[in-house]
């Protein structure tokens, strides 16, 4: 049952570009899915760590700013994408030596001051960021020969990072290290006692949610070819955030709902209704009141009532259950 | 070095309103501990109302104080009617207070448009004074004035009062405070209240120099963010001395390294963090 | 339905026929015309003034033009590129717009660009980035409002021959409309025989600007740039600080839009700027009857920028006969667009698809109790090269913070 709805989600997956029709809705999902990336890497921290951060759009944006920088100085995708990498990672290693000073609020404000920071270099330092007009790229790079111009391409590319990051998810997840996090998360004195140094453990993880950040903020340049300082702002975390508090935190499925519906809400919704904004912070509101785990496990905590309520020996199977929670 | 002088007056002015608008942000983190990321929000509800106010035939400080009231009570119905129901769990009630922001920004460009609206100096203030042989808006100086009147009010009355006894007994130690019998929620609906409506208050008052305009709530709430980081949450004296070090830091940094005008202003904030997580004058670790 | 066919225009849609997988008879079928604009977040000042120009000249039309339907799809970028870029994709690839109005800022402009050019779809913007019409030009890109330094230009030639002003400090926001209207200024001021001493660059979100106001003395005028609400907020502090010395403004700084907002320490402001609300012309006292009958207001640069693309649409198609199957049929016949009566008055387009049009130098004053602009010079068939050869001012970098570079 598990398996087939995940081959049939797959095969929908795979086939989106002929059946979904216009290819500005083909574009839409390639958006969803690098947001969904990136709510699956800021997941990392928020759900399994138990740290909440406001400042991840910098680590988006660093990989951005990185990957625009080394194709217009001329270098090959293989470099661009390893370079950005590796600024993402030294950018979030050194957010979280700073960040990691703190635990619960002060985490959170030492990221929105790390992000606020980012955002004025930015916005400010005018000979690297080129300011508010921000850097273009002239065309996608094409990875080992295949171009990434036309939409089914891209969305193609980003659907097997995409995958990819879903299975790395779920191993890490699975993983001891996974349940370690967990643990600091939980019980981090207890974790201390029994030997596992927390801080390290928590480093890590700000990497790894900072690495899968990097990603998606490369793939965010590759489809939109341009990179300014809004990417880098504090609303663009807060977005994030939404995302997976939304959708979810700790669980799988829940950050790729939770960018599903924000960017439904922004890309498709706001051309119906014409108070978005205000709607988007009106869902904001409600899910955290009235479905504080978020949509995903709000979700199935419905269905399995309303299906026990009926029928009280079949719990549905779902695929939120690999959820540490 | 008339430059540095009239830099200096202004960074106190500026402190002024700033401890104005971050007063209320401070008690609130003191003592709910959430930064409450509407409170640029209630400064330009504040704004808009005075606005609307004016526009009644109401006069400048009239409408400073009932737009401050009005803002008090939607901040009561914000947290009787929503933080309420997330007692205990701060990380969701920052983040309502964000969906929230959002929602207010757009209700107050549906009901006022997107024009940015000029708010009148209240005559009498109307020019400019001399402060040691210099020119110096009338205006500025008087929100000095109006900033240490508050507070000392605020000082009297979490000093000299039983309510303000309750508050610091609150901030300092919540779950004590509720063993000795203080109801800690009602606490949190009047602080919120009061939070709210200085807020609202600012908001007129930074009018006549500010001006009104979307997008208000976005400039003012970083600046409370680093004046409450940088004196410390719950304390006031931190708040005022925070508001000052703010003016001078934005005064100075915009003057001096313009190009580097956010870092001057968030790196304090960070190092403050980083290095004493309390603020300058907080009393508790958060 | 009186619609004439020519012989190309027909070969043009039947030529479209064959590769469109739809029926051939474009002529009943609506004109499509994208709108980006902000209606949303801090911006959404001068986007919604943009949709109000848009919708009185449609209204002035029965949503008609060149005998075809009219339906108007707008796209609410929300002040964000990524957001431009969107909304783009949605308007030419699901909606097939036949051309875009907007965006507003340059930032949004310079995000979908390449991306417009790559679909071909004609574009009319507001957004003033200089090398959209100079070093990087877009081929199916028609800006009737012009370029930053565009009004800039005579401003300071007016400043320099006219008000004798020999020395300016310039102050507008950090950003690239900022600096390449000071640029332009600076270039045409100091070839005049004047001086910039300083250039000031305020963030554009400054709650204060003390800072910068207290480095304004020993120079005949001040020259502030500022956009959207801060020329409001710069104006009432620059009074308060007590500052005396005169003050210039370009087109967003003197936008008469604003001028509901403004008080009297606005009195006096010297601005330059491609629509004036005064222009004695029959079309300008009919838009502006309507802007104020319709939404109450006078109506500045963005409300106007958006009727004028409406004429210019509309001369355009009516010249192809309602055919807007061929795109570079109508992004031709869009540049060859040339017209006597306009709000902004006569104008036409270079070859890069910018406006050559008047620039009007105007005094803000106060008349019968009301806030008004007087044209006091105009200075008529204003290109973006001002009297400057084409060839030696594109070969010169743009306009930046740094140039042209301050002489000591």
């Amino acid at each position: 049952m598990n398996r087939a709805a995940l081959a049939i989600a797959l095969l929908l997956l795979a086939t989106l570009p002929f059946w979904i029709g216009n290819s500005f809705y083909v574009n839409v999902a390639t958006q969803m899915l690098i947001y969904a990336i990136f709510a699956l890497g800021l997941n990392v921290l928020v759900g399994y760590a138990g740290l909440v951060t406001l400042g991840h759009a910098a680590l988006f944006g660093v990989a951005a700013y990185a990957g625009a920088t080394l194709i217009n100085s001329g270098h090959g995708h293989i470099i661009v994408a390893i370079g950005a990498c590796l600024a993402t990672l030294a950018v979030a290693a050194i957010f979280a030596v700073l960040a990691l000073r703190g635990t619960g609020l002060g985490f959170v404000m030492i990221t929105v001051a790390l992000g606020q920071i980012a955002w004025g270099i930015a916005y400010r330092w005018i000979s690297l960021t080129n300011g508010d007009n921000g850097v273009s790229i002239n065309a996608r790079p094409a990875p080992f020969g295949l171009s990434l111009e036309s939409a089914p391409a891209l969305y193609w590319a980003t659907l097997v990072v995409f995958l990819v990051a879903v299975v790395a998810m779920a191993i890490f997840v699975a993983s001891p290290f996974g349940a370690s996090l967990r643990g600091a998360r939980d019980q981090p004195r207890r974790m201390t006692a029994l030997g596992y140094n927390v801080w390290l453990i928590r480093f890590l993880a700000f990497l790894f949610s900072g690495f899968w950040s990097g990603v998606a903020g490369l793939l965010y340049l590759y489809y939109n070819q341009f990179v300014s300082p809004q990417t880098v702002a504090l609303s663009a975390s807060a977005e994030a955030l939404l995302m997976v508090i939304a959708g979810g935190t700790g669980t799988l499925l829940g950050p790729i709902a939770g960018a599903i519906l924000v960017i439904v809400m922004k890309d498709i919704a706001s051309a119906y209704i014409e108070r978005w904004n205000f709607v988007l912070g009106a869902i904001f509101v409600l899910i955290v009141v009235f479905m504080p785990e978020g949509l995903v496990p709000g979700v199935v905590r419905l269905c399995r009532r309303v299906i026990a309520a009926r029928r009280p020996r079949a719990p549905m199977p779902v695929l939120g259950e690999e959820s540490g929670e | 070095m008339n430059l540095w002088l009239i830099l200096s007056i202004n960074s106190v002015t500026l402190g002024g309103l700033l401890f104005l608008l971050s007063a209320g942000f401070s008690l609130i983190f003191g003592l709910m501990r959430i930064p409450n990321l509407t409170h640029g929000s209630m400064f330009m509800l504040g704004a808009y109302f005075g606005v609307t106010l004016i526009g009644w035939g109401f006069g400048f400080w009239l409408a400073a104080l009932m737009a401050g009231l009005g803002v008090a009570l939607f901040g009561g119905i914000v947290e009787r009617f929503v933080l309420r129901r997330l007692v205990g769990n701060e990380l969701a009630q920052v983040l309502v207070t964000l969906g929230l922001s959002f929602m207010v920004a757009d209700v107050c460009l549906m009901q006022w448009g997107g024009d940015p609206i000029s708010v009148d100096t209240p005559a009498g203030l109307v020019g400019s004074s001399k402060v040691f042989g210099m020119a110096f808006p009338t205006y500025r100086l008087a929100i000095i004035f109006i900033a240490v009147a508050i507070a000392a009010a605020l000082w009297g009355m979490l000093d000299r009062t039983r309510l303000g006894a309750m508050i610091r007994a609150a901030v300092d130690d919540p779950a004590m405070a509720r063993v000795v019998g203080i109801r800690v929620s009602h606490l949190f609906t009047f602080v919120f209240c009061l939070g709210a409506g200085l807020a609202g208050f600012a908001g007129v008052i930074g009018g006549p120099i500010l001006s009104v305009y979307p997008g208000l709530d976005q400039d003012m709430l970083p600046l409370a963010l680093v004046v409450v980081i940088l004196g410390g949450s719950g304390s006031l004296l931190g708040s005022l001395v925070g508001s000052f070090v703010v003016g001078l830091l934005y005064n100075f940094g915009q003057a001096m390294f313009p190009e580097l005008a956010y870092v001057v202003l968030f790196l304090p904030m960070l190092i403050v963090l980083v290095l004493r997580p309390r603020g300058l004058f907080g009393r508790a670790a958060p | 339905m009186n619609v004439r066919l020519d012989r190309r225009a027909f070969l043009a849609s039947s030529a479209a026929a064959a590769t469109l997988p739809m029926p051939a008879i474009a002529q009943n079928k609506p004109i499509r015309i994208g709108l980006l604009t902000v209606k949303t977040g801090p911006l959404a000042q001068g986007g919604i003034q943009m949709e109000q120009g848009v919708t009185l000249f449609l209204k002035d039309r029965n949503n008609k033009i060149a005998g075809r339907p009219v339906e108007l799809l707008i796209g609410d970028t929300g002040g964000n590129p990524a957001g431009t870029k969107t909304k783009a994709q949605e308007l030419i690839e699901r909606d097939q717009v036949d051309m875009i109005f907007g965006p507003l800022a340059a930032f949004e402009l310079l995000a979908i660009t390449d991306y417009v050019a790559a679909h071909k779809t004609p574009i009319l913007s507001l957004a003033a980035a200089e090398d959209m019409s100079q070093r990087k030009p877009n081929p199916y890109f028609v800006r009737a409002s012009g370029t930053s330094a565009q009004n800039m230009q005579p401003l300071a030639d007016y400043a320099a021959k006219e008000l004798k002003y020999k020395s300016v400090i310039t102050i507008s926001e950090d950003f690239a409309y900022g600096y390449e209207q000071m640029g332009g200024f600076q270039r045409v001021f100091e070839g005049a025989g004047g001086h910039v001493v300083k250039k000031l660059w305020p963030p554009l979100v400054t709650p204060d600007y003390t800072p910068y106001l207290a480095q304004l003395s020993g120079v005949d005028a001040v020259v502030q740039g500022f956009a959207g609400s801060n020329p409001l907020k710069f104006m009432k502090q620059y009074a308060d600080a007590g500052v005396k010395l005169p003050v210039l403004g370009g087109g967003t700084a003197g936008d008469d839009a604003l001028l509901k907002s403004f008080g009297d320490e606005a009195i006096g402001m010297i601005s330059a700027s491609a629509y004036t609300s005064d222009l004695d012309s029959p079309m300008n006292q009919h838009f502006v009857e309507g802007m104020v009958r319709d939404y109450g207001s006078t109506p500045g640069l963005y409300a106007a920028g958006l009727y004028i693309n409406g004429l210019v649409a509309e001369a355009a198609l009516e010249k192809l006969g309602g055919n807007t199957d061929d795109k570079d049929a109508v992004i031709k016949a869009l540049r060859a667009v040339s017209l006597t009566d306009s709000p902004r008055g006569p104008f036409h387009f270079d070859h890069f698809g910018n406006v050559v049009g008047t620039v009007y130098i105007r005094r803000l004053e106060r008349k019968t109790g009301k806030l008004v602009q007087t044209t006091i010079k105009s200075y008529p068939n204003t290109s973006q090269f001002w009297t400057f050869e084409e060839k030696w001012f594109l070969e010169q970098p743009v306009y930046s913070r740094d140039y042209p570079p301050l002489k000591s």
